[in-house]
Parts: C-alpha cells; sequence; structure tokens
C-alpha cells in the first residue's frame, strides 16, 4: 500500500495520460538547450545558450544579478518560449509539453495561506485530479521522510522561514515531474538556514533522484548542490564557464567546501563570473 | 474591555450633556424654538417604547428592501468582477460605465426608478443595489487582481486548469478585499433606502421619518434616526463576524 502511494506520486498519479507520456520518454531523458535566445522586445536577455543536463543530474546556473537566469528558467520549464533556439525536456520542445514535465519552484515560497501546510505541498496531485484524501495521504509520507512530520495542519503563517521553504521544495517534488526547476530557493534565508537546508535537499535528492535545474547567485551553494555548474555572463546572458562539481551532494557538507578542490572550484567559478559581469 | 468602555463612556457623556442642554432650554433658546421640537434622550427613548410595534414594522420594511438590495448587489457585483477579471476586453469596455455610473447622484435617479418600477419593494431594491454595486465589484476585481503573478506561473506549473486557479488561488486570494467591499455597502445601504422610500413610499424608517416632519413629531424621528442606525451597525457587525469566520488566515 505503501509502496503504491510512492509509485504515484513519482509519475504524478499513475491514471493520467500525461504521465504515461512521461513515462515513455524518459530514455530520451534530461535537459537541453542548443542556442537558446530570448528577448523582452528590445531588450535581449539570453544569447546563445547551449546547456545539457544528464536524466538524474543537477545543473546550476550561476551569474550577476538581472542576467537573465530565472528567464532561463521560466523558458525551460514551459512558462516563456525561447525567442530563438530548441530547449528539449525529456525529448519535448514544445512549451505545453515542457511544462507538463517541469516543475518549478519560485524564488519566494508562495505557499497559498487558506491552506494548511500539507494541502499546499499536494497542490500538484489536486491539481491532477486526486482526491483531497489520498493526495494527502501521498503528501504526508514524504511529510514523515523529510521532517516535518507533525506540521502537516499548520497554516504557511505559522511556519518559520526553513519549514516553508521545505513545504515549498516538496510541492515541487509531489508534482511527481522528471524535471524541477528551482529558482533560487534558499535566497531568502539566513545563512545558517541556507546551509541546513542545502544539506537536506541534498538528502532529498539523494533518496529521490531528479533532473534539476538550480538557479542561485551563490556559488558555494551551486557548486555544493550541482554535478556542474554553467556560469553565465551579464545581460545578454552566455554561459562563459562550465565546470565539475568535486563532490556533489556530500554528506559531509562541511567537509565538502572546505576541501581544497572545491576551494579551487569555488575560485574558478568566481573567477569566471567577474569576467563575465565585466 | 477598553476598547468597549471607552466609546461608551463617551456615548453618555454626550447623552447626558445632551439631556441637560435641553432640560434648562439651552437648544431651544439658541435656537428660537418651542421646546417640543427639542427632544431630550429621554424623551426620544420614551418615544421609542411607546412606539416599538410601529417602529419595528416599519423598521422590517427597510431591513428587507436593504437586505435584498445588498445580495443584488453582490451577485451582480461579483458576477461583473469575476468577468471583467477572466476578459480584458470585457474589463476595458465595462469599466468606465461602471464608473461613470457613479457620477450620477442616486437623489436623482430614484424618482425616475419609482416612476418605473412603482411604488412596492423592487424600486427600493433596485436603488440599494445601485448604491451597493460598485464598492463590491471595484473591490472584488481589486482582490481577483492582487494574486501574485509569480504565485499563477507557480499554479501553471503545478498543472492547475484556469478553473482550478480561480478557484484555489485567486478566488480565496479576493475574499479580504471583497468584505471590504461589502462592509462599505451596508454603510451606504441605508443612505439607498432612506433616498428610496423619500421617492415614494408608504412604509419604512424612511417614510416615517418623513411624513413625521408634517407633524413635527421630532421626537420619534430621533427614534427612527435611533433604530436605523442599530439596524445598520448591527449589519457592519454581523460582516465583520462572518469575515472572521472565513478568512481566517489573517
Amino acid at each position: 500500500m505503501r509502496q503504491d502511494t510512492r509509485v504515484n506520486f513519482q509519475f504524478g498519479g499513475s491514471q493520467t495520460a500525461a504521465a504515461r507520456r512521461r513515462k515513455q520518454d524518459r530514455s530520451t531523458g534530461g535537459v537541453s538547450l542548443t542556442a537558446v535566445g530570448h528577448s523582452y522586445g528590445e531588450l535581449r536577455t539570453l544569447d546563445a545558450i547551449d546547456l545539457e543536463a544528464a536524466p538524474h543530474s543537477v545543473i546550476g546556473l550561476v551569474g550577476p544579478s538581472g542576467c537573465g537566469k530565472s528567464t532561463l528558467l521560466e523558458v525551460i520549464c514551459g512558462l516563456r518560449e525561447p525567442s530563438a533556439g530548441v530547449v528539449s525536456v525529456e525529448g519535448a520542445e514544445t512549451a505545453p509539453e515542457r511544462l507538463e514535465r517541469c516543475a518549478f519552484m519560485p524564488q519566494r515560497d508562495l505557499l497559498l495561506p487558506w491552506y494548511p501546510a500539507i494541502d499546499n505541498a499536494a497542490l500538484a496531485l489536486r491539481n491532477q485530479g486526486m482526491k483531497r484524501a489520498q493526495a494527502r495521504a501521498a503528501a504526508a509520507v514524504l511529510f514523515e521522510r523529510f521532517g516535518l512530520a507533525g506540521f502537516e495542519t499548520a497554516r504557511p503563517g505559522e511556519l518559520s522561514g526553513g519549514m516553508r521553504q521545505r513545504v515549498a521544495f516538496l510541492r515541487t517534488l509531489i508534482a511527481g515531474k522528471p524535471v524541477l526547476a528551482l529558482d533560487e530557493p534558499f535566497a531568502s534565508l539566513d545563512a545558517i538556514t541556507r546551509g541546513e537546508m542545502q544539506e537536506w535537499l541534498a538528502t532529498a535528492l539523494r533518496t529521490d533522484p531528479r533532473t534539476v535545474v538550480l538557479v542561485t547567485h551563490d556559488v558555494e551553494e551551486a557548486l555544493y548542490l550541482c554535478d556542474r555548474v554553467a556560469v553565465m555572463s551579464s545581460r545578454p546572458a552566455r554561459v562563459v564557464a562550465e565546470l565539475s562539481a568535486p563532490h556533489p551532494r556530500a554528506e559531509d557538507r562541511d567537509g565538502a567546501v572546505t576541501d581544497p578542490e572545491f576551494v579551487a572550484a569555488r575560485e574558478e567559478a568566481l573567477r569566471a563570473l567577474r569576467e563575465g559581469s565585466r | 474591555m477598553r476598547r468597549w468602555l471607552l466609546p461608551l463612556g463617551l456615548i453618555a457623556l454626550l447623552l447626558g450633556l445632551w439631556q441637560i442642554a435641553v432640560s434648562t432650554g439651552a437648544i431651544a433658546n439658541a435656537l428660537s424654538l418651542e421646546d417640543f421640537l427639542v427632544p431630550s434622550p429621554v424623551e426620544i427613548a420614551e418615544s421609542l417604547w411607546e412606539n416599538r410595534s410601529l417602529l419595528a414594522e416599519n423598521a422590517w420594511v427597510t431591513l428587507r428592501e436593504m437586505l435584498l438590495g445588498i445580495l443584488a448587489a453582490l451577485v451582480v457585483g461579483v458576477g461583473m468582477a469575476v468577468l471583467m477579471h477572466r476578459w480584458q476586453v470585457v474589463r476595458d469596455a465595462a469599466y468606465p460605465l461602471i464608473v461613470a455610473s457613479q457620477t450620477i447622484p442616486i437623489v436623482v435617479i430614484s424618482p425616475i426608478l419609482v416612476v418605473w418600477f412603482g411604488y412596492g419593494i423592487t424600486a427600493k431594491v433596485v436603488i440599494v443595489a445601485l448604491i451597493c454595486f460598485f464598492p463590491i465589484t471595484v473591490n472584488a476585481l481589486d482582490g481577483l487582481r492582487s494574486v501574485d503573478p509569480e504565485t499563477v506561473k507557480l499554479m501553471r506549473s503545478l498543472d492547475a486548469s484556469r478553473r482550478q486557479r480561480f478557484w484555489r488561488a485567486e478566488a480565496p486570494a479576493a475574499l479580504p478585499s471583497l468584505f471590504t467591499g461589502i462592509k462599505i455597502a451596508v454603510v451606504v445601504a441605508p443612505i439607498g433606502a432612506v433616498f428610496a422610500e423619500w421617492s415614494g413610499s408608504s412604509s419604512g424608517l424612511g417614510h416615517l421619518i418623513q411624513s413625521d416632519t408634517a407633524y413635527y413629531q421630532v421626537a420619534r424621528q430621533f427614534a427612527t434616526v435611533a433604530v436605523l442606525s442599530a439596524i445598520a451597525l448591527t449589519l457592519i457587525g454581523l460582516t465583520a463576524l462572518a469575515e472572521r469566520r472565513v478568512v481566517t488566515w489573517r
């Protein structure tokens, strides 16, 4: 029974046609961008971006503020169409199909204050047509697993910033989509909570791997959480450097981020960032 | 405690001053009036008691006009707000017209409506609805539009249909604003009802005040005003109570 629930949320409700489709083209997998450009009228935001994220890998996008990272994320998710180039998510290239395959986590948690935490987390399942009791049961399993047990009925207003971010992430995870698009998920948190949340997210992704595109302005966060990190220039954004992270999502975060190899990678990323924002 | 005691104390003080001013003849002298035209609070209270069944009868008439008018305004106002929110073209077309409709004073339009709808309750309901419609529509629309554009993106990414986006995100977000609109409507509804009755009627608190003017029944007029005001205060209180029950997340 419990096993069933888990399978259900991974495919976003086994009964939907969309879920079956997603399952089929998982073979093509991952996210790939070819010469993707975007502009708001005259303003060019993205300039010929090439990126590749293998299935179940985490790719980080770092860049100066206002460089178009969030726009790029929205393009990947199918919330926007690019002005040029091809975006492929699990083999799907049109915006509605990409939207079906990506779960977007915005910068602010944007939990709906009129729903208790568990209903916020289960929002996608409800939207996909699942009954409330069933959706809550599926979400409760994850609350248990990710240290939120006991907070099911709390209203978002009663939760701390870190807790709200966890619920917001579970909401993204429960949608059951193969690709997660996270837009600076921890930017609003204090340094200590942010470190804890990074470890928490690393654990979550170890137990439930997905293809993740993570936008952040924090180089250290990117190098700790991601397999590969793309450094972007200021507007119009290009990829100026691509680095491999030495110890992605290591269990010992403090050890990992102080490791000489990690420090070297961080210096290299910062150098690329400085050159790109000139 | 303090929240209740302070205003009640002030009311008691004002009533006391009024009582003294009337019983010493100060007001009547200052305005060069006959004493019976300046009733004291005690006389008004006596009138309230003596005329209780007359007042209750007429209060029920006016209350019904107000409630039906507010209800009609709520149905039409929320309906319009939803249509204007859903279709930009409806908003562009209707919004200027709705604002323009408010420039016509209710005093001017109500005699015309009485000619059209007669002396019965229909004309009154229409007039109350007209005056209540604007605050409800505008506030409901504001509420619907207050939804964060990022929330809309989030809902789209979480597989919400247009309808689910409305019921799960936009409609709840609009509720606090809608209640603000209802509270304003409740405050202006008595004005609409009284004007409507003055334009032509055979019952209601407004009608009673008007006919009492002819007979210099000043004490009963004050008593009627007190009843009207008590009705309005009760409706405001009930609206606030409903808001607290519905909008539990604030």
